[in-house]
């Protein structure tokens, strides 16, 4: 079944189509991935970004990252409304990925989280190493979360308290 | 007693103050002074608010906004009261109707019809009619607001979630933010007159008239905005009318105004953007989704809504539908079956989903009442939710001092909405002679507008405005 039945994004139509870094990127530090595949009026990650490393044909046009040019700064991930970027991170010791939380109770720091698929299920454990709450513009919390297989990078969308 | 108010929630808080008491078949009810009488009734467990007129089935809410008449009750001896736009009041006594309302024991203290010379009248505080009251009063004109609910802000100030959109208009802030600036602009613009609580009911050779519960007034405008919005549709099942089937709209009234639980678990029927981000919503509030289901062969929302929910483990079954709500005074289970090519229940795919609540997110139907009682020229058009009134690029209908905006001109979304409201309202001052914003603003609106319904996700409102858009 296509993500459009589901609405589980297929990670191969992600890898096949650039939506994905490569591990070589993700070596060298943080990197965006915008999981917007689909053509929707919307485009403040574009502003978001101080470094022109997001791209976009029109206001209808799909979000394209460079990710040369992408630093991980978080910037577009606390605007995009879709909640659909993440980033991904595996220059540390441990591999890690930032993503938008908008559920009680916030996860804390250092604690053990369920690590959850783009279809919810659980794909082991992992630990908090920060959390943003959400600030006075009442954007998204952002958790970030490390574990130990750096494979998980490109599969870890949500996280569980819990 | 029960108590279904929510305590703590990722984005919202609310500051209830010191409880009342209302009376509800003669036993006291907590209330608290912002909740309406129907959302006070629910958060302590009372979900069902009349009879039906013929065959006296328990009558619960369906829109929470003050469109149906499904929580009808009996106030201070007044019937027909829609209970979910009239705050409490420490000492009222509140009945449940059974069937038809008989005519008031006591008078209502209804004193004569005021009358009122607005320049501009808009009617509806939602996104458009802010917006079109706002860029009126900027561009010189007197505006005159009437709204219904029991604060402005129309459907914003439940829409926790994030703008789409584009950047330059409020895209990435959430509707609540973009609602209470509005508001605040709104309350800082001493040429906007509000009368809130008031339902526009008439319309009388131009003039319209209006009423809150103590008192009438009588509109002679110039100029009228009709931004009235549009109201949650029904869907054909057995049992539809058991309490605890309503759309998807209350559920999100009920938590995110009021702070209410709609229910414990819940199966949301619509795929489409409502019922995907309501659906995201109510397990923001701690509430289990069923299921979502969905009668098309695809999602019809946005994908990025859809992954927001299957990334929490909310299973969507597309082209399934629900054939019946069980329980006898409120829903037990819901019964789904999967669906052919052509809509029809496939035999043998039955399936019983435990629930509490089932909420609709079918589409809305633009509230023209007032557009046809002013006998504006009307056209239906299924890709904007019905029937809505011809216009020319302005949102001027076949009237030329009636214009209308928002989802009550054609179902859309709140930006576009904002929009329009702003178009019209801009309009409206240059009519009477104010000029006190340029032409070119509201050309540009106009562009960005069309801007933003160029994609494939505007293409059926494009269908739908060439059916209606008239060019001159």
């Amino acid at each position: 079944m296509s993500h459009f039945e589901t609405g589980i994004i297929d990670a191969l139509y992600l890898r096949e189509n650039g939506f994905l870094p490569s591990e070589e990127r993700q070596r060298k530090g943080p990197v965006a991935v915008i999981e917007c595949i689909q053509e929707i009026p919307c485009n403040p990650c574009v502003g978001a970004c101080q470094f022109d490393a997001i791209h976009m044909e029109g206001i209808n046009g799909i979000p394209h990252v460079d990710f040369a040019k992408c630093t991980g700064c978080m910037s577009c991930l606390k605007v995009c409304p879709g909640l659909a970027i993440f980033i991904q991170d595996r220059s540390r010791a441990k591999p890690s990925v930032i993503v938008p939380y908008e559920y009680l109770p916030l996860p804390v720091k250092g604690g053990t989280v369920t690590l959850l698929g783009r279809d919810g299920a659980a794909l082991g454990t992992g630990t908090v190493r920060f959390v943003l709450a959400a600030d006075k513009v009442s954007r998204s919390s952002l958790v970030s979360v490390e574990f130990d297989d750096p494979a998980l990078c490109e599969q870890v969308r949500n996280i569980r308290v819990g | 007693m029960e108590d279904n108010r929510i305590a703590t929630h990722p984005i919202l808080a609310w500051s209830r103050g010191t409880p009342v008491h209302v009376t509800y078949d003669g036993q006291q009810i907590p209330a608290y002074p912002q909740e309406t009488v129907a959302m006070a009734l629910y958060a302590s467990g009372v979900k069902q608010y009349s009879t039906s007129s013929r065959f006296y089935h328990p009558r619960g809410m369906f829109c929470a906004i003050g469109k149906c008449s499904s929580c009808m009750m009996r106030v201070d001896g007044i019937p027909n009261t829609r209970t979910c736009v009239l705050q409490v009041r420490d000492g009222m006594e509140v009945e449940t109707q059974h069937g038809d309302g008989r005519f008031p024991d006591v008078q209502a203290p209804m004193g004569g019809v005021a009358e009122n010379n607005a320049e501009v009248l808009v009617i509806g505080g939602g996104p458009a009619g802010l917006e079109a009251a706002l860029w009126a009063a900027r561009a010189g004109a007197r505006v005159t607001l009437l709204d219904q609910n029991p604060q402005l802000g129309g459907q914003l100030i439940k829409q926790t979630h994030k703008f789409f959109g584009s950047a330059k208009e409020n895209a990435g802030t959430r509707g609540i933010t973009i609602a209470k600036q509005l508001v605040q602009e709104v309350a800082a613009t001493p040429a906007i007159e509000v009368y809130q609580g008031f339902t526009a009911f008439g319309w009388y050779q131009g003039a319209v008239c209006a009423a809150d519960q103590q008192r009438a007034v009588l509109f002679h405008p110039r100029k009228v905005i009709v931004a009235t919005g549009a109201a949650e549709k029904m869907l054909m099942f057995k049992n539809n009318d058991l309490p605890g089937v309503f759309g998807a709209g209350a559920a999100q009234t009920l938590m995110n105004v009021y702070g209410i639980r709609p229910g414990n678990r819940v199966l949301m029927v619509g795929a489409g953007n409502v019922g995907l981000i309501v659906s995201y919503q109510l397990m923001q509030a701690g509430i289990e989704v069923a299921a979502v289901i969905e009668g098309a062969p695809k999602v019809g929302g946005y994908l990025v809504h859809a992954s927001k929910i299957a990334r929490n483990g909310v299973h969507i079954m597309t082209r399934h539908t629900v054939l019946e709500a069980v329980g006898t005074d409120h829903v037990e289970a819901a019964i789904i079956a999967e669906v052919d090519d052509r809509w029809q229940p496939i035999p043998g795919t039955e399936e019983r989903i435990a629930c509490d609540t089932i909420c609709l997110s079918a589409g809305l139907k633009p509230s023209t009442e007032l557009l046809e009682q002013a006998k504006v020229d009307l056209a239906y058009t299924g890709e904007l939710g019905g029937w809505v009134a011809k216009r020319n690029w302005a949102m001027r209908t076949s009237n030329p001092d009636l214009f209308a905006a928002g989802d009550a001109s054609g179902v859309e979304e709140a930006s576009t909405a904002m929009m329009e409201g702003k178009i019209a309202g801009l309009q409206a001052a240059y009519d009477l002679g104010y000029t006190g914003i340029p032409v070119e603003e509201q050309k540009e609106t106009r562009r960005n507008l069309d801007d933003l319904r160029a994609g494939p996700f505007g293409a059926k409102i494009c269908i739908g405005l060439k059916c209606v858009e008239v060019l001159e």
